[in-house]
């Protein structure tokens, strides 16, 4: 379970979030929602520790992540994060690019992690690609591969950060058809994301962020169909 | 008014020398370069993470090796340490002198690579819980090297044509043992004419070598 209570982060003068309070249950999918400044990145990026945070806590499965006795690496292997950008280690074929991880942070052995990162690679649909580098895959795929590389490490949790923004349109649906399979197998997910269809059919709720402020959460009928908030209302009427 | 006869058979005669000699200047390069691209790549580390005394040295280091002649360098370690009681075999000097001047231009090399290697990379690797010695190693930095192969193969050029100069402060590589060879018999053209295809020679089996790893290395 992720708790986050009262979470602010400043980046300079900049107040990006301001008191964040919000609960994510084991086998959730959770999408964040809002338009761009709004602190929705930010929130992922605070929960995985890669950006220090300046009041309030997060808490993964009890464990205080921005502690300074946390072993952040150790927690991290809990957490799969998947970038815009999607980041494929260029020098690196698909194989080794999921491979790596497994074999230096957990200390499997080469056969075997080479062989998570077949049945990874194949989960996402690029069981052919395996000896491929990124610079021969298309992005969609590029985005599958992180997605793969993310689920070799068996997180416990996903953190989605607008998986599809960065993607040619036709490429957007493989990326959120394999992102569809992790929810059906019951994957605990955060997804940042402006795809309002996906938000609405595989998320158990959905947040609206707004300035930096949490300003609506439910379940996708009531965001969709009657957000409560005047600014939810004005942000869903304009991404329509 | 063209009366000069040219003699071949006293540098044919010490061709076995010379082509040893160009061994050695081959080893002289390489020791250099491999000392250079370790310190240059410390250097660019220090200057871009660290702040203080060791970020100034790092700096230091790298204004003083571009912008100054390299014979000022060797003479530096040759004469200079001289002068103040340190006497250091030709050897020592001039694979000091050039490991202290390609450490100098390899740093600015190496910094540009890093430069070029997006942060997000590194965010990407700490994502999978690798630490941060894990993420450099690899991931960074063998895409840095990637970068600065070509840079690298240039130096290693420069490297070897530099050596040359060890023929000022008295070391008998390929131009201090043509110089030798040449002042005791007088067929100076003829001697480093040979010794300039030597150099050629050298430098493209160097540039061949190089592009033949660089397909094993790279295939991406």
């Amino acid at each position: 379970m992720i708790e986050i209570r009262d979470l602010h982060k400043h980046f300079g003068d900049l107040h990006v979030l301001k008191g964040i309070d919000l609960d994510v249950k084991k086998g959730e999918v959770l999408s964040v929602i809002g338009s761009s400044g709004s602190g929705k990145s930010t929130l992922l990026y605070c929960i995985n520790s890669l950006e220090k945070i300046q009041q309030g806590s997060v808490k993964i499965d009890g464990i205080d992540v921005h502690a300074k006795s946390t072993d952040v690496n150790k927690l991290r292997q809990k957490l799969g994060m998947v970038f815009q950008q999607w980041n494929s280690f260029p020098h690196l074929t698909a194989m080794e690019n999921v491979a790596l991880a497994p074999r230096i942070v957990k200390g499997k052995s080469k056969e075997e992690a080479l062989h998570i990162a077949e049945t990874q690679l194949k989960h996402v649909g690029l069981g052919d690609k395996l000896k491929n580098y990124p610079s021969a895959l298309s992005g969609g795929q590029q985005q599958r591969l992180a997605i793969a590389r993310a689920l070799a490490m068996e997180p416990e949790y996903m953190l989605f950060d607008e998986a599809t923004s960065a993607l040619d349109p036709e490429k957007v649906g493989e990326v959120l058809d394999t992102m569809r399979l992790l929810a059906e197998e019951g994957m605990t997910m955060i997804c940042v994301t402006h795809e309002m269809g996906f938000a609405r059919d595989v998320s158990d709720r959905v947040a609206y962020f707004h300035h930096g402020v949490m300003e609506e959460i439910g379940p996708p009928e009531q965001i969709f169909d009657a957000p409560v908030s005047e600014h939810t209302r004005k942000f869903l009427a304009n991404v329509r | 008014m063209f009366e000069y006869n040219f003699h071949w058979r006293p540098v044919l005669k010490s061709l076995p020398d010379l082509l040893q000699a160009g061994l050695l200047t081959l080893e002289v390069a390489v020791l250099s370069m491999v000392i250079g691209i370790t310190i240059g790549l410390c250097l660019a580390l220090m200057r871009m993470k660290l702040q203080g005394p060791l970020k100034w040295f790092a700096v230091s280091w790298i204004e003083v090796a571009r912008n100054t002649p390299v014979l000022f360098q060797l003479f530096f370690f040759g004469f200079g340490l001289g002068a103040m009681g340190v006497n250091l075999p030709p050897y020592v000097i001039i694979v000091t002198g050039l490991s202290f001047n390609c450490a100098g231009y390899l740093a600015e090399n190496f910094r540009g690579g890093f430069q070029a290697v997006p942060d997000t990379q590194i965010n990407a690797a700490r994502c999978l819980g690798m630490n941060s010695w894990q993420a450099y190693t690899r991931i960074v930095i063998p895409q840095v090297f990637r970068i600065v192969y070509h840079p690298i193969t240039n130096q290693m050029v420069w490297a070897v044509l530099m050596s040359s100069l060890g023929m000022m402060i008295g070391f008998r590589e390929l131009s201090g043992e043509t110089q030798f060879f040449a002042s005791r018999t007088f067929r100076i053209f003829e001697y480093f004419a040979v010794t300039a295809v030597v150099y050629y020679v050298i430098v493209k089996v160097i540039l061949g070598s190089s592009r033949l790893l660089s397909a094993r290395l790279f295939r991406y």
